[in-house]
């Protein structure tokens, strides 16, 4: 039920915070969304779409986290592995 | 798809699997909050990587199933009425009320609609004048914001021919609950990614202090669930009980607060009954008096239903992560995704569907 899936802003229309809608590309299927709360975002950027209405923007220096997080857990197992 | 795919990498899930097991050295119950999860969990067998001393239990974190059945039961009456058309997400249309579901109604001449947004039953609204419009708004705080905006729009556009069946739920109360119950066996929390893009993560420094749990703010995709796993074993295995944040490529610690504020604008705190549950105070949201002319309740004047759940459901305790759904006598004899007897085996993100949908549980082979 909060399914929420991450899509790119083709195109954004309407000037009133509240009405403002956007064309969301989910990998080949458009849909519009709502962005009235996310005042902040432009063409080009994530935001993650639930019921037709965008979440929050997707953080993409953020969303590198797990994989920087596995590579340290990783570094980290081969040292231990080294030490006598 | 960009942001979901390189979150299902089986060998990165294998990483942390291995870090999760390299870690623990105590027996530990971690509960999921949320039915996307749940269902994430069952579907890709992420369970099934975890070391046996790891228990994740089933969370009431699906607005459908904990619904109550007076409200299923409140729908069933307004969306069989000749001047209704009903407007519902999908997965509410075949959760049992007491006597039938939304689909028997649409079967039988209701005009029950499925809709993708609550902003779509707006537009319903503005194509069919001659017709009373209601949407059936369910969900946690995720989607209450577009539930309130489809409110705010309908109060804009001065719509005298749509309303709202709420009964909006939020977490923390749940959790806490939860936790105040003494058969409570949860030690850490997966809190709710898309709760917390809404509401941020503020609410639940308290209690995690009150009740001394780690609650770690988990996505979900596998990588994100297993990270979320993680980070909550090595926050039980150093004795910490700490706030943390797995999911922040969505969640910032503040929240959306154009998307709270709306939501205050529009709805105030409630007492809610949850199915299988019971009541919790402070729980759900309900329309503020500016906005009643939108309460459908009040509009069509439904009675208090006064109903009883099937003697056989067991739903109640494995909502409270209690048993697990094949544990109940009912699973996978009496109670199918096909005729279910309670809303954990009707929802997609019920643990009871969930389980029955992706596992083969020797004890079905014959009972089904």
């Amino acid at each position: 039920m909060c399914l929420a899936i991450p899509g790119k802003i083709l195109s954004i229309s309407g000037d009133d915070p509240l009405t403002r809608m956007g064309r969301i590309d989910f990998s080949g299927v458009v849909k519009q969304a709502s962005l009235a709360c996310v005042p902040e975002v432009k063409i080009g950027d994530y935001v993650i779409v639930h019921v037709g209405f965008a979440l929050s923007k997707v953080d993409e220096a953020e969303a590198q986290k797990v994989f920087e997080y596995l590579k340290r857990m990783g570094e980290l197992g081969e040292l231990q592995e080294a030490s006598p | 798809m960009k942001f979901l795919d390189e979150y299902r990498d089986g060998e990165l899930a294998q990483q942390f699997a291995r870090e999760i097991r390299r870690i623990t050295t105590r027996p530990w119950s971690i509960m999921e909050i949320c039915g996307g999860q749940t269902h994430a969990i069952v579907k890709f067998g992420i369970d099934e990587l975890l070391p046996e001393k790891i228990t994740l239990i089933h969370g009431p974190g699906c607005p459908v199933c904990v619904t109550p059945l007076e409200m299923i039961d409140k729908a069933l009456e307004i969306a069989a009425r000749p001047e209704v058309i009903f407007a519902s997400f999908g997965d509410m249309l075949r959760v049992p009320g007491s006597t039938t579901d939304l689909l028997s109604v649409k079967a039988s001449g209701g005009d029950v609609r499925i809709v993708y947004s609550p902003l779509d039953a707006i537009k319903l609204a503005e194509q069919n004048p001659e017709k009373e419009i209601v949407f059936f708004g369910v969900g946690f705080e995720t989607t209450a914001p577009a539930t309130a905006l489809a409110v705010f729009q309908a109060a804009q556009k001065k719509l005298r021919n749509f309303s709202m069946l709420i009964s909006h739920v939020l977490v923390p109360p749940a959790m806490e609950a939860l936790l105040s119950s003494p058969k409570c066996r949860v030690q850490g929390f997966l809190a709710a990614g898309h709760v917390c893009a809404v509401m941020g993560y503020e609410e639940y420094f308290a209690i995690a202090k009150k009740y001394r749990v780690p609650i770690v703010v988990t996505g979900f995709e596998p990588l994100d669930i297993l990270q979320g796993v993680l980070m909550t074993v090595q926050q039980l295995e150093s004795g910490r009980a700490e706030v943390e944040n797995q999911y922040s490529r969505a969640v910032r610690r503040e929240g959306n607060q154009p998307a709270q504020e709306l939501i205050k604008k529009i709805f105030r705190v409630v007492l809610r009954k949850w199915r299988g549950v019971g009541e919790i105070p402070q729980s759900g949201l309900g329309l503020k008096d500016e906005y009643a002319a939108f309460d459908a309740e009040k509009k069509f004047g439904v009675a208090d239903h006064c109903v009883e759940e099937s003697a056989d459901c067991q739903s109640g305790l494995v909502l409270q992560g209690q048993i697990k759904p094949h544990e109940c006598p009912a699973f996978g004899g009496k109670c199918t995704p096909e005729h279910p007897l309670g809303a954990t085996m009707v929802s997609s993100e019920g643990a009871c569907a969930a389980y029955y949908r992706y596992r083969r549980m020797p004890n079905l082979i014959g009972a089904k």
